[in-house]
């Protein structure tokens, strides 16, 4: 039997790897003008760099398609850590106010300094989308300790979030400078406007936070069976539900900080992917939702781009038409399974 | 002593600053089950929580082969000590052998990764058990009773010197009941293990433990074995019984009698009248019962249910006073039941207290009377 499951995690593992590079080349193919295959990867290989071709795709298309692939990765990742924190499938970061707590923050600190005529650094938008998520998770820990039901838990989040976004556009109702249109599409959502200098930072971030995440993988899977259990073998809570935290806050901060605000990602991902693989081993799991992720917003994204071109949708919009339904199943298997025992 | 694994010195444990069980000292050797009972809210669980290094000590130590645990490393109690308790498991898409195998948690490296070795021990673990056709079925498809199960395999994979069980028996039926707590007595003799569990299946608790520790009212009442704990009105006392009855011998519990002036009169003994007399409690029948011996196996629920009792000293024959006794209490009665379909030297008493009814029945009938007299 653990040959069986080993050979169907290895063939999900290559179909996910296979979809997310034949949507790639899609992302960097399509668009407002089609690019040919061979003048996509000749840009990529760095020949005639003074084509317009090869600027839409390293500067535009390219930056944007990493973005997509490893911010989608992050939220997966960052939803997958929250649900086992809260044991609870259906939380992350979006449900539970985190994100929007990052946005108003980052809107904030964008505000304040065009006031001063300044553009943020990358560094500073994610350092003041963290500040927002660890807001927002501080207020969602401080109720979880009174609400027992995970249902509250999840309304007290969507509250937390409508609150967050209150503010925020309130704010941005009063703003006065002229990037104000930036400002309002960035708090809808979005992958454009990604460059390739945010993507190092994003990647270092991103790949830095989720390694950390798969190598807490062993006391996660002990977490599974619940606290009594998880000290037993020798968890120390303490610290693991710092680092759940932490590095789910760090990753759902940094997708806000150069995204906005991404819906249902981070549930619907580890929700499918747990359902395809069929476990939720965390040593699994983690990378599986990390590059299913990735392959959910590049699809995402080509649909916001594409399909009522050249008007282009905000990515939250498209996350939640495919994401929300999954979300409700997600909900629903948790009903069914109560009762079925 | 050397083989003493686990200890607790002068130990108080309980939430905070609230002191739940005070001035405990436990010393379990290796292969020796020790069961704490007591009534519900007793702290019997905090004990249990405490020991295992889940609830920081009020006051006190425990200790594991001489080390303090609050000294130890978590890996290490982890190695030393595990535990099956009954908080519910509600993992998803766990199968049952994914929830063994994290019993192997403090032997395996960064990742978790079984070795050839921590598998064979996952298998032998659920096959003592009885749960190998389990291992790909999902931990939430499986009955309350499979799920205990599963966890006590959990348990044993991880190797302890001392397993700690909160009511381990308590979802399971008599059978698994009886073949958990087998399994329990044969880890405990083969493997060395020290074994402290809480149960509130008494008659269990006294079959199946080396000594008792009774916890009421903050403290450790008594430590024993079973022997000595289930003996007198100790049990009765220690649970405050007082709608019914405990009897210790067998670890059986009697509902209250229905008192008052009996209106029937059974006449037992052997263990034949048991069944009448319950019935009877159960229509809510004043009875009298008589006469039985003192040693007799059914003497304890004549005394529990019957409004009166006539009895007989043991290995006496019955005496013609306590046949006279009975008499005069049967001619009271509506009815009589015998229960008897054969009679010894011992008990020739009855026989004839038997034929005296039948006389008196049939001189009444004849008069016309419906009553005795």
């Amino acid at each position: 039997m653990n040959k069986k499951r080993a050979v169907r995690w290895t063939i999900c593992f290559a179909a996910l790897a296979a979809l997310t590079s034949a949507f790639a080349v899609l992302e960097l193919v399509c668009g407002s003008t089609d690019i040919a295959l061979s003048d996509v990867f000749g840009a990529l290989a760095g020949r005639d760099r003074t084509s317009a071709s090869h600027t839409i795709i390293t500067e535009i298309r390219l930056p944007r398609t990493i973005a997509a692939a490893l911010l989608g990765g992050a939220l997966s990742v960052s939803g997958f850590l929250l649900q086992s924190f809260f044991n609870n499938p259906i939380a992350g970061p979006y449900v539970l106010g985190i994100s929007s707590g990052a946005k108003l923050t980052v809107a904030l600190a964008m505000m304040l300094t065009m006031q001063h005529g300044v553009l943020l650094n990358s560094a500073s938008m994610v350092g003041a989308a963290f500040v927002g998520s660890m807001l927002s998770m501080g207020a969602i820990l401080l109720l979880s300790g009174k609400v027992r039901n995970m249902a509250q838990l999840i309304i007290a989040g969507v509250m937390i979030g409508y609150i967050c976004s209150a503010v925020t556009e309130l704010a941005v109702t009063f703003a006065d400078d002229a990037n104000i249109v930036n400002l309002h599409n960035w708090s809808q959502g979005s992958f454009s406007g990604i460059s390739m200098d945010n993507v190092r930072v994003i990647a270092v971030i991103v790949f830095a936070a989720a390694a950390a995440a798969f190598l807490i993988s062993k006391p996660m899977s002990a977490y599974q069976l619940g606290e009594s259990y998880a000290q037993n073998m020798g968890v120390n809570l303490r610290l693991f539900r710092l680092a759940l935290i932490l590095l789910s806050s760090v990753l759902s901060a940094c997708v806000t900080a150069f995204a906005g605000p991404v819906s249902f990602v981070g549930v619907a991902v580890p929700h499918l992917v747990k359902s395809i693989f069929g476990t939720a081993k965390p040593i699994i799991i983690i990378p599986a939702s990390f590059i299913g992720g990735a392959v959910f917003c590049l699809v995402c994204d080509l649909i916001a781009r594409l399909l009522f071109a050249p008007v282009e949708l905000s990515i939250s919009t498209v996350t939640a038409v495919f994401g929300a339904p999954v979300v409700i199943a997600a909900m629903l298997s948790r009903r069914g399974q109560k009762r079925g025992v | 002593m050397s083989g003493v694994l686990l200890k607790a010195d002068g130990l108080s444990v309980g939430y905070g600053k609230k002191v739940v069980v005070s001035g405990l000292e436990l010393e379990v050797t290796a292969g020796e089950i020790l069961t704490l009972i007591g009534p519900n809210g007793a702290g019997k669980s905090t004990v249990l929580r405490s020991i295992a290094a889940q609830l920081p000590l009020i006051s006190g130590t425990v200790s594991i082969s001489g080390n303090d645990i609050t000294a130890m490393d978590l890996g290490d109690i982890a190695k030393a000590l595990s535990i099956c308790f009954t908080d519910r498991v509600t993992a998803e898409k766990m199968t049952c052998e994914d929830v063994v195998s994290t019993g192997r948690y403090p032997y395996t490296g960064r990742l978790g990764i079984l070795s050839a070795e921590d598998r064979n021990i996952v298998r032998e673990a659920m096959e003592l058990t009885g749960i190998s056709h389990l291992a790909d079925t999902d931990i939430r498809y499986i009955s309350d009773g499979q799920r205990q199960t599963v966890m006590l395999a959990r348990a044993i994979a991880q190797q302890p010197q001392v397993l700690l069980l909160d009511e381990p028996t308590s979802f399971l039926d008599i059978n698994n009941k009886l073949r958990l707590l087998g399994i329990l007595r044969e880890l405990a003799r083969d493997r060395n293990i020290a074994v402290v569990q809480t149960l509130h299946e008494l008659d269990l608790a006294q079959r199946f433990s080396d000594r008792v520790l009774c916890i009421k009212d903050n403290r450790a009442d008594r430590l024993g074995t079973p022997e000595e704990i289930f003996s007198g009105r100790y049990i009765s006392e220690l649970y405050g019984i007082t709608s019914g009855t405990f009897e210790p011998m067998f670890g059986t519990a009697e509902a209250s009698p229905v008192l008052g002036e009996s209106k029937v009169f059974v006449i037992g003994g052997g263990g034949s009248g048991i069944g009448t007399y319950r019935r009877m409690q159960r229509q809510g029948i004043p009875f009298a019962a008589g006469v039985i011996h003192e040693n007799d196996i059914e003497y304890s629920v004549a005394r529990s249910l019957a409004a009166e009792v006539i009895s007989e000293r043991a290995y006496e024959p019955i005496s013609d006073e306590s046949v006279q006794r009975a008499l005069a209490i049967m001619k009271k009665c509506d009815n009589v039941i015998c229960c008897l379909d054969s009679f010894g030297t011992m008990n020739i008493g009855n026989k004839r207290l038997f034929e005296m009814y039948k006389s008196l029945k049939n001189r009444s009938d004849n008069s016309g009377q419906m009553k005795l007299d």
